[in-house]
């Protein structure tokens, strides 16, 4: 490892730009894949496991996370926690109406 | 006053308290972004049937990469100021500023044609949620512009004052930006493409 600033900076601009292309690569693919009309499941999964790679990628290199100190990744820890909280709502808000009457008068009214 | 270790990282974090600021703020905003995500998958959930094609995927990718290019930009911005490069510094933050405003402009494009044929929020859930959220989006947009055009103007004399604070300040802009870049990076395929 560079003991001197500069020189790691310079290192860093190396990696700005190859994520940068890689960046460039992934959108291309996403629109591509959006265009072979995979079954919604797939499509969404393929897609959001795109877009996450991408955002790891601006998240570690030019948000400098890959090399962060401690209290930021406290920080986000916490976020990480709620934020899967706030993903799970969806879900909470199904499970809530399970077996109850409306749901059930729903599932009837599909019936006929 | 004078705020405490905004040059200098405080022994205990190993942090600039300014650096620690900036990320409870984004932490925030995660919160923000994060419950109107969770309310796009209520209502899309709702529905039987969830629109396709309704947006010009041209444009947004085209929106896409000029965000992802200012990303780049602004972080070279931060890398030219570590190494001394003023010129090079200004011209990478004046390219930021110029892409921010082209993505504006595209958006107001995108919107306009959408109220020309009277399909404003009100038409639809689909496009209650998409102007919610690249409203939302577009406004955090005109926020970082702001920012950029102080530092461009008034707010570059601190570098002649105290260059490693003004470098901090650019930092702090930076993780901002390039978060708004992120939440972009998501909100293009579950608006555009799903």
């Amino acid at each position: 490892m560079h003991s001197d600033p500069a020189a790691n900076v310079k290192k860093s601009v190396r990696s700005y730009i190859t994520v940068f292309v890689m960046l460039m690569i992934f959108t291309v693919i996403t629109v591509a894949a959006s265009r072979f009309h995979l079954a919604v499941p797939v499509g969404i999964t393929v897609a959001l496991i795109i877009a996450l790679m991408k955002g790891s990628m601006v998240a570690g290199v030019f948000m400098h996370l890959s090399h962060e100190k401690q209290w930021i990744y406290g920080v986000l820890l916490l976020t990480v926690v709620f934020f899967i909280v706030l993903m799970l709502v969806p879900v909470f808000t199904v499970m809530d109406s399970t077996g109850t009457a409306i749901q059930a008068a729903a599932a009837g009214r599909g019936g006929h | 006053m004078e705020i405490p270790y905004i040059v200098h990282a405080r022994p205990d974090t190993g942090l600039t308290n300014s650096k620690l600021g900036i990320w409870l703020f984004l932490a925030s905003e995660v919160m923000l972004f994060g419950a109107l995500f969770s309310t796009y998958i209520i209502l899309r959930m709702g529905v039987p049937e969830w629109p396709h094609g309704e947006l010009d995927v041209v444009l947004g990718t085209i929106n896409t990469i000029i965000l992802i290019s200012s990303s780049v930009t602004m972080v070279m911005a931060w890398a030219s100021l570590k190494l001394n490069e003023w010129g090079k510094h200004r011209l990478y933050l004046t390219a930021t500023f110029a892409l921010s405003a082209i993505f504006l402009v595209i958006k107001y494009f995108e919107y306009a044609s959408h109220f020309a044929s009277g399909e404003g929020p009100w038409h639809s859930t689909f496009l209650a949620i998409y102007f919610t959220l690249t409203g939302l989006h577009g406004l955090h947009i005109l926020g970082g512009m702001v920012v950029m055009a102080y530092f461009l103007g008034p707010g570059a004399t601190l570098h002649k004052r105290n260059p490693e604070q003004f470098a901090n300040r650019i930092e702090a802009t930076g993780l901002y930006w390039h978060f708004v870049d992120l939440v972009w990076i998501f909100l293009f395929p579950v608006l555009y493409l799903l």
